[in-house]
């Protein structure tokens, strides 16, 4: 569903990514793993449309679509979804405010019409429970005064309301401790569906216990260096990034 | 004397000449204003008051006088807000019968049009008329006591309670020719009344009048008032008021002034906090689009110890309108014990449009506790984005946040058809998805749940 070939990006006018390529199919989940500074964050960035990313070489297709020509809010109707790294506050808009525009955005775009209240409601309610959250966040403003722990968690459960194709996850453990780490897990796992993509950005193998990825990818200095299974992953918790690294500046 | 004051009073005397014999106090009180306002001529932007207000586009006018209240009953209905309320309307400054609607008002309540008080008993009217906002106050009030004629009086006798709301509304014609009015309004709160008076001013698009509103508020010992001046008029009005409040102790004035129409607008409110225990609370929100002036002075006199007030004004301005703030505090000799806060917020929606903001503090007590702030900025990029991430459109996304913005202010007010309208205003208007009533009966339903 989505294909990355040979992608360039600078930011600032320095190159973060320098030829990456990369397919995710349906039905799979992807971890993106590497050292700081290897241009994680900037790859999903990039597929979510955020601005001062400049790309200057290669392609993103999103079932068939040229995702580079989408507008941000096109790219998450087409179900191309970023849960944040570093979660904005939004000062006086109301967690229930974003969750009914934005779910209301992508039936609009599906051809269907506003969604019932009723039905809304329901669908909240039930969200909001599997997330172990309390019903108050709703009448929140987006994240304002909100832990690390929250933060996360309000970003799963914009996920499992808006049901994405490809949901992307920025170091979605980052700040957890870990009974926040397995709720989120839960809620990713529980996005699991054959016809749903799932890629995970994340420094350290523990998140992947909880959240077993189908394919893991080793990001270095702007590229994919290395891929292969859930066992890479593990394989990189006892050894680390260093032995990659060599053979990337090789 | 220059030509802009000379056919003003030009105006006036015929007028005068129209109008035949009035008593004695009238007369002499429309000489004051007219010598006063001769004196003073139309301000200028080289006195500090009126730096960054320029008034040319009243003064080189040559305005009318409305005679009629015509108006067609469905688009006045279009215009009224739609709420249940003790209602008085005027078309161009004359007062319109036929859209007016009192109902029943509680005993000891009077909600009555100034021409009519007057004719009945206008003795009763001469005593406190222009004592509070005389022709010292600044030459628009002064032009505004030598041309009034029309406006409404509301007398509260002490300890009644007015449920509904009592709502004054003042209609511009879009017509042939430009037209002035200069209405005046007196309420008069006896002890420990309360009431909430709605001033609206609406108009037909493309209407071009100038409106010099004068208001008196006199608040008894321990009287609430809470006043909302919703100043929706078409783009090109222009709109000066002076509005003067008294407070006795224990009294309460709490004020909703909220600017989204009008071309050229002056807002001058002023509190004397005179017994102790009276609090005034100014809330402020003023939205300018296309080429829009707005500019608001707040004065609060903390004339006796134990005194509270309380401002907030935000301002959002977009294209090319230019807001103004000047909130000023004075605290004098000896009130000690006092409590002020001020803060002015502002939202610059594009490169073009500008704010000045000014908060002048001047205290001569040294047992105070006083507060202020400004600050001016631009909607937050980061928010915009993570609307946008979440499929929303950026149009929308800015809407919600600007509303967000206002949502400070706007969360106080009460009266759903009030903030209704200014939601719609200042969030443009959104695609039926975004249905913002929808939202907030959603979030409704949710907390009740």
């Amino acid at each position: 569903m989505l294909e990355v070939k040979d992608l360039h990006v600078t930011v600032e006018g320095s190159e973060i990514l320098k030829g990456l390529n990369l397919t995710i199919g349906a039905g799979e989940v992807h971890a993106i793993m590497g050292p700081n500074g290897a241009g994680k964050s900037t790859l999903s960035a990039v597929i979510a449309g955020k601005d001062g990313y400049e790309v200057t070489q290669g392609t993103i297709t999103f079932e068939g679509q040229d995702v580079l020509e989408m507008e941000i809010e096109e790219r998450a109707r087409a179900g191309l979804l970023l849960g944040f790294q570093y979660p904005v506050e939004i000062p006086g808009v109301k967690n229930i405010y974003l969750l009914k525009a934005a779910l209301n955005a992508k039936r609009e775009a599906e051809g269907l019409g506003e969604i019932p209240a009723p039905e809304f409601m329901k669908l909240i309610k039930e969200k909001i429970a599997f997330m172990k959250m309390d019903a108050s966040f709703l009448q929140r403003a987006v994240n304002e005064g909100f832990s690390g722990g929250e933060k996360k968690r309000n970003e799963i459960l914009q996920m499992l309301v808006l049901q994405p194709k490809l949901a992307m996850l920025d170091e979605i453990d980052s700040g957890l401790d870990i009974d926040a780490m397995k709720v989120v897990a839960e809620g990713v796992n529980s996005l699991r569906a054959e016809d749903r993509g799932i890629l995970l950005v994340t420094h350290y193998q523990r998140l992947l216990d909880y959240i077993v990825p189908d394919r893991v990818h080793v990001l270095v200095d702007g590229r994919i260096v290395k891929s292969g299974d859930a066992e890479l992953a593990r394989e990189l918790e006892d050894r680390g990034y260093d032995w990659l690294l060599e053979g990337s500046a090789a | 004397m220059n030509d802009d004051v000379q056919r003003f009073l030009d105006r006036l005397a015929e007028r005068n000449a129209a109008r035949g014999a009035e008593p004695t106090w009238i007369a002499a009180r429309r000489q004051a204003g007219a010598a006063r306002f001769e004196a003073l001529g139309f301000p200028h932007r080289r006195i500090e008051e009126w730096k960054y207000t320029d008034v040319r586009d009243i003064a080189a006018n040559d305005f009318a006088l409305a005679d009629s209240a015509e108006f067609s009953p469905a688009a006045a209905a279009a215009l009224t807000l739609p709420i249940e309320a003790h209602r008085l309307t005027f078309v161009d400054g004359v007062f319109a019968p036929a859209l007016s609607d009192l109902g029943e008002l509680p005993a000891g309540v009077q909600v009555v049009p100034l021409s009519k008080a007057l004719e009945e008993n206008h003795e009763a009217v001469g005593g406190p008329l222009g004592r509070l906002t005389g022709v010292e106050f600044s030459p628009f009030a002064a032009l505004n006591t030598a041309f009034f004629e029309e406006g409404a009086l509301v007398r509260l006798a002490p300890r009644t309670v007015v449920e509904k709301p009592i709502v004054l509304q003042f209609l511009s014609r879009a017509g042939e020719r430009e037209v002035m009015s200069h209405p005046r309004i007196l309420v008069e709160a006896g002890g420990r009344s309360q009431a909430t008076l709605i001033e609206h001013h609406v108009g037909e698009e493309g209407a071009a009048n100038f409106t010099n509103l004068v208001e008196e508020i006199i608040l008894d010992r321990g009287a609430i008032l809470t006043h909302y001046k919703l100043q929706e008029a078409p783009l090109k009005d222009r709109h000066v008021a002076s509005i003067q409040v008294e407070q006795a102790r224990d009294s309460r004035y709490t004020s909703f002034n909220l600017n989204l129409g009008g071309g050229l607008v002056r807002n001058d409110l002023v509190s004397d906090l005179n017994g102790e225990g009276a609090e005034a609370t100014f809330h402020g929100l003023f939205y300018g689009q296309g080429r829009q002036h707005v500019d608001n002075h707040t004065l609060v006199n903390h004339n006796a110890p134990h005194t509270r007030s309380s401002e907030n004004y935000k301002g959002i301005l977009d294209d090319r309108a230019h807001g103004v703030f000047n909130g000023r505090v004075v605290v004098k000799r000896d009130s000690q014990k006092i409590e002020s806060e001020q803060s002015n917020a502002n939202l610059l929606l594009s490169d073009r449009a500008e704010v000045d903001t000014k908060p002048e503090l001047e205290i001569y007590a040294d047992d105070v506790k006083c507060a202020h702030g400004a600050t001016t900025g631009q909607l937050d990029a980061e928010a915009v984005y993570a609307l946008r991430a979440r499929g929303i459109d950026e149009q929308t996304a800015r809407g919600l946040l600007t509303l967000a913005f206002a949502g400070e202010v706007m969360e106080l007010v009460d009266l759903d058809a009030v903030a209704e309208r200014v939601e719609l205003t200042v969030a443009g208007k959104l695609p039926e998805r975004f249905n913002l009533a929808g939202l907030v009966e959603t979030a409704a339903a949710f907390s009740e749940d």
